[in-house]
Formats: structure tokens, sequence, C-alpha cells
């Protein structure tokens, strides 16, 4: 059992929509992989509004802690806020003090320097995870509530359960819609795949994101690929990705022009290879999955 | 002598699993007398540093020997410190593993050998 | 004023408003600052073109065990939440990566065997800007730079928004990244209005929802920017009257504004007639601010 997941550095580069081709294609009789899907974009889960997934079964994710003060035990004494480094003890304006549920990482050491004990940790449920079936296969996907943390252990959370039902049924492969970035959700969703797949567009600081994705799927000792979204856009921007790419040896394996029938798919929520077969990003899509396919087998087990 | 093996399912005779942190379960294997039971591993859904969870997880069981397929450097060093030898495989079942443990002919390993995790 | 150019879903044209704002407003001699809060992929240099002249290291304190002093009690480990520092077969052990810098384990050390010593998580890095050839005379700008293998973008973030020299009398405006969580919620802390950037499409919308929930959490006012107008649905502008959200200007979808975009050139540049209307936008956004205050 194979994890390919899509990346990019700067986000809107078009890793929904390639991810949703792909599942579209692995979905056909020809495909010589069984997968489930995972969108690790759990800030904003747009997969599902392609796959028209059908929810089995929904959990709570309780996320990070946060301190809740006890007013009646609490003394005014202020050590709480002296320690607190994420300024999320704030005066509540009668000489007490609150905690900003925002700012607060959940760090507890004010919970320890309490002199009343006055401070506890309290689990918080920050969005929900879900297993739903889509017509393109089992889908694991997260909600996750916005201004929240710890999407990165959200994003390990779906991966997991995607993994244990790929193992647990004999899939071949779990196909993971990765967020953007390089911090912590991006580095969950990095951790433990054999292949990344980086959607790079060529704009004036394309290769410079790119670049950053990369150095990511390096420290993680995850093997990339690259494909150009919008190729045509600014040819010199594409030509400066692959010469990069050629020069690190890392294989692009696609360029997929700008094509509006791609945005005529998301509005009628089909994957683009499905809405229109022949589009021109269809078809480089195509292109693109077959030579992922080829990778992907070619992986050592 | 007190062992530990990683795994998917905590059976004996279905393919062990070669993640060390986040292995589902740990088959805990007395060398003597081959007695064995499977513990869940509490570091498997750990937000973070799940290789030094699960290290402190069996050196708190008397583990000495920890059989998987990689150990990251913070799994790594946690080992060392427990004073838990780290011992790496491919491939097999527990049953292999831990015939090839108690013949001598699995790789004791001195220094980390997998990718930094998150 | 602290304007938060934010938007859920990535791409969506944060940077193309952010810059083109700071852009139109500094040439009408107003005292304009652009920080690019986008530290894990900042891009609102490549339009502004500013000169660096100063750089900051963004450090994070983690534990040092001085194993002299430390008796192996455990009292540290046991109040890190985030298992950083755990001590086996009596040797303290530190995981520096796992370290959210809280400082809790020092507060707690009996023996206090334990010091804290910075480790770097990224770079802040500022000056003044010129775009196009032109001084664009006035914009201060600085942006983050998160160290690729380090998880948290916050503190980067937090550190960049005090950057040196800001003062009450700027306009500044803040390039938030993308997502809704808490990058983007320390990005808007503050702020006086949350300027939301979007596109008429299924996940534009999907998106935009989460943006203006956020936007209502944290309490500040938000007004929506239509960005590739024309090439989607009326999901975003349905949405926009039913929730009550202002649609404060809009930006047609134009494939010579993509390509000029690409190739590096800032919206107001390449289509000088946008200055106009990112100076109305201005306008428009103060009164949204003022209307919000006197209403509540």
């Amino acid at each position: 059992m194979k994890q390919l997941v899509i990346l990019s550095g700067k986000g809107g580069t078009g890793k929904t929509s390639v991810t949703a081709a792909f599942a579209h294609l692995l979905a056909q009789e020809a495909s010589p992989f069984r997968s489930v899907l995972a969108d690790a974009d759990v800030d904003a889960s747009n997969l599902e509004l392609v796959l028209s997934p059908e929810i089995v079964s929904r959990e709570d994710f309780r996320g990070g802690q946060i301190a809740v003060i006890d007013q009646d035990r609490c003394n005014a004494c202020g050590i709480c806020q002296d320690v607190c480094r994420f300024d999320a003890v704030l005066d509540d304006g009668e000489g007490g003090y609150r905690i900003d549920p925002l700012a607060c990482d959940g760090c507890a050491a004010c919970v320890y320097q309490c002199p009343e004990e006055a401070i506890s940790l309290h689990d918080q449920v920050v969005g929900q995870w879900f297993r739903s079936e889509s017509r393109f296969g089992p889908l694991f996907h997260a909600a996750l509530r916005p201004a929240q943390e710890n999407s990165g252990k959200l994003v390990t959370l779906v991966k997991q359960q995607a993994r244990l039902l790929a193992l647990d049924e004999d899939y071949d492969l779990v196909l993971v819609d990765g967020p953007p970035g390089i911090g912590c959700p991006v580095i969950s969703a990095v951790s433990g795949a054999d292949l990344a797949l980086i959607v790079a567009e060529p704009t004036a600081s394309g290769v410079h994101d790119m670049r950053r994705a990369l150095e990511t799927t390096n420290h993680f000792d995850v093997p990339a690929l690259v494909c150009i979204n919008k190729a045509d856009i600014y040819p010199e921007g594409a030509a400066e990705i692959e010469t990069f790419c050629q020069s690190e040896g890392i294989p692009v394996v696609g360029r997929i022009p700008f094509d509006t029938t791609v945005t005529g798919a998301m509005v009628q929520g089909q994957p683009v290879t499905y809405f229109q077969p022949d589009a021109p990003a269809s078809r480089a899509l195509l292109r693109v999955w077959d030579e992922v396919a080829d990778i992907i087998e070619g992986l050592a087990e | 002598m007190k062992i530990a093996i990683s795994s998917t399912d905590g059976k004996l005779d279905t393919p062990f699993n070669p993640r060390f942190g986040r292995c589902e379960y740990f088959i805990f294997v007395d060398g003597d007398t081959r007695e064995w039971e499977a513990k869940a591993n509490p570091a498997a859904s750990a937000r973070g540093g799940a290789g030094p969870q699960a290290a402190q997880f069996l050196a708190s069981s008397g583990v000495e020997a920890a059989i998987s397929g990689k150990f990251g450097p913070n799994a790594y060093s946690s080992l060392e410190a427990a004073g838990i030898g780290a011992y790496e495989a491919d491939s097999g079942t527990p049953a292999d593993l831990l015939d090839r443990f108690l013949a001598g002919t699995l790789k004791q390993v001195n220094a980390p050998t997998g990718p930094k995790r998150h | 004023m602290i304007i938060a150019v934010a938007s859920g879903k990535g791409g969506t044209g944060k940077t193309t408003v952010a810059t083109g704002l700071a852009l139109s407003l500094a040439e009408t001699g107003q005292p304009v600052a652009c920080l690019d809060c986008d530290v894990e992929a900042p891009n609102a240099h490549i339009f502004l073109n500013p000169t660096f002249e100063h750089r900051e290291t963004v450090n994070q304190l983690i534990p040092a065990v001085d194993p002299d002093l430390c008796d192996g009690c455990g009292k540290c480990a046991d109040v890190c939440q985030f298992h950083a520092i755990v001590v086996l077969g009596g040797k303290t052990l530190v995981f520096p990566e796992l370290c959210h810098g809280c400082g809790s384990c020092t507060l707690v050390c009996p023996q206090k065997a334990i010091r804290e010593v910075p480790k770097a998580q990224g770079i802040l890095e500022g000056g003044p800007a010129a775009s196009g050839g032109r001084t664009a005379a006035g914009i201060d700008f600085a942006q983050g730079l998160l160290n690729v293998g380090e998880p948290m973008a916050v503190p980067v973030i937090s550190q960049l928004k005090k950057w040196r020299g800001l003062s009450d009398t700027d306009i500044v405006i803040l390039d938030a990244p993308p997502g809704a969580s808490c990058p983007v919620v320390e990005s808007m802390r503050g702020a006086d209005f949350a300027l939301l950037v979007t596109e008429p499409t299924p996940f534009g919308l999907h998106d935009l929802r989460l943006a203006v929930e956020l936007a209502r959490e944290i309490d500040i006012p938000a007004g929506v920017i239509v960005n590739r107008d024309g090439i989607g649905d009326a999901g975003v502008d349905d949405y926009c009257r039913e929730a009550g959200v202002p649609i404060l200007m809009r930006i047609p979808m134009d494939r010579q504004i993509a390509e000029a975009l690409a190739r590096g050139e800032s919206l107001v540049d390449a289509f000088p007639e946008y200055r106009d209307q990112f100076r109305d936008l201005h306008d428009r956004i103060v009164e949204q601010i003022v209307r919000q205050r006197v209403g509540s």
C-alpha cells in the first residue's frame, strides 16, 4: 500500500482539481490501483465539493486543550499573566483575569504556576471528521471549525484512518489532497507518504514556492514529482520551473494548460476529466496520471 | 527478557508494522516462555513526539529489546537512553521475527535508521 | 488602521489586492506599511520590490538541561503538554522540534537544572518598497519567512506584527496566509477590518464562509472582494447578500491580468485604472469601520 500526497507551496495552484481528476481516473475499471481518498486540507476542505460524498460516520475531533480560570478560587495575583508567553491571559476589566481562547496554546504553564490551583485545562471540540462513501471510493475528510488550532493533529488523524481502512481492506493506494504552505499541517500530510506530487504554477514566485515545498518533502525524506498547472500563462516561468527541476533531478510529469473548463467542472461539482474528457486540461491530466501511476508502480515495496 | 514488536492488528501471524512510534499495537513477548500479549500503543495518535512516547511506554513495561522497521532520530535516542536495544527488520510476522531475534539473526542498530517524523 | 487581507482558499488574489491597495494609497502620500504574514509562502515582495535594510531572527526558547544539576525527577516531563522533554533511564532528553517554548519546564525544575537557549524558527526582513522602477514613497514593507521543517508559523507572524517603526497613524496592510486556523487568526487579531478575497466558484464560496465566520469569531468587520469575476456562478453574490457582508470591489476574469501577475507586475502597474478603484475601496473600508463602531 502506497501513499501519494498532492502538495503546493502556495495555495490555489489547483491541488484539489488535480486530486479530483486522479480520484476519477483511479476509479476507472482499467486503473491498476484501488484507492482510499483523504482530504488533508482540513482548514478548507474542498474535495467533497467535487466528489459528492455520502457521510457514513462522523466523529467529534477534540483538539488542543485550553486553560480555564475558576473565578471562585482566583485571588487575582497575576502570576498566570506573567508566565504566559502567548499573550493569552487578559485583564478582565474587574481586577481579575480571563483566558483568550484564541491565543491560548494549551501549554499549561499557568496551570502549574497558579498558587491557588484555580486554573485547569479543558478539552475543546474543534471540529469533526468523517468517513464517507464517494462515487470514486471511500473518502476521509474533516471540518475544522474556523479559528481553531491543531489542524496538524486532525490531518494526522484523517490520514491514519484512511491508512487503516486501506490496510484492512487491501487497497493499493491512499491519495491525499494536501494543505497549502510548509507548516504544521503540511508536515503532518507529508509524514509517512511514499511520494509527493507538487502542483506548481508558473508565476514570478512559482519557482520559489515550489522550492519551499520541495525542501519540505526533502526534509522528511519523501520523493517528489512536479507538475505545472496553467503552464502557458507565463511560459518563461514554466521554463524556469523545468530548468530548476532538471538541475535537481526532480521529474516534471506534465504541463496542464490554462483552461476555463477546469472552473466549469468545479461549478458543476465534477472532476474535469469526467466533465469534459476531451478538454485540453483533461487530456493533460490523463497524461500526468499515467506518468505518476508508472512511478508508483515502480516504488519498491 | 521482554521483547516488543510493532504491529498493526496485535496478532502474531500477520505482517508486522514497520512504523515504530505510530504502530497501532505492540506485541510483548517473554523471550524465555514465549508467552505474549498485545497492548495498544498509547502513542499511535499522539499529536507529536510519537517515537519518544512509544519508547517511554516500552520502558515502563520493562522491555529490553524493540523490533520494528525503522527508528527515527527521536525514537532511537529515547530507546538508547532507556537502555532498550533497537532491532531492525524489513518484513515478516511477529512470530517469525521473534524466532529470528532469538536465533540472533536480527540486526541491532546503533544509529537512527529512519527519517525524522513529525 | 490595520487592514487584514485574508481568504479561506489559497490563490484567490490576496497578494494582488494587498499590494494593489498599498501602492495606490502610498501614491497619495499616506504613510503605508505592508506586512506579508504568509510566512510559509511570502509573495508580496515580488510586486513591491523592497530593499531589505533590516533583518532579524525569530527565536523560540528551548530548554537545555545541565546533566550535573539534573537528578532525573521528571517534573519537567510531567508538565510538558507536548512531550518535548522526557526522562528515560534517568536521563532527561529534549526534542526541540516538539517544544512550544512555553518555559513551563524551566519554571518547575526544583534543581534549577534547566536554562533556556534560543533556537531560530524563521527570519523577518524589511525595508522601503519600490515598484516598477518608481519609488512607491511611503511603503514600509516587511515579511516573515518560516524555516523549512519548522511547524509553527504563529510566533513568526506575531513577531512580524511588532515590526520596528510602525506607528499608529500608518495604514497597515497585512497579507494573511490562506486557511482559517491559527496562523490566520494570529494575522487577523487586532486588525480593524478583514478584507476577504474570493473567487465566484464553489471552492471560493465554501472557503469564504469559513473566513466570514472567522472574522465574526475574532469580532472584526469584514467585506468581500470578488476576484476573477465572471468565471463561475452566482453563489458568492447570493451568500454575501444573505449573510449581510458587503461586496466592496470586483476584479474581472481577464487572461491579461493573470499573465501580468504571473510575470510579477502588480495589478496597478499593469492596469493603472485600478488605482482609483483601490482608493475608493479604502474609503469604503473606512466607512464600514465607522458604521460598525456607531452600530455597536
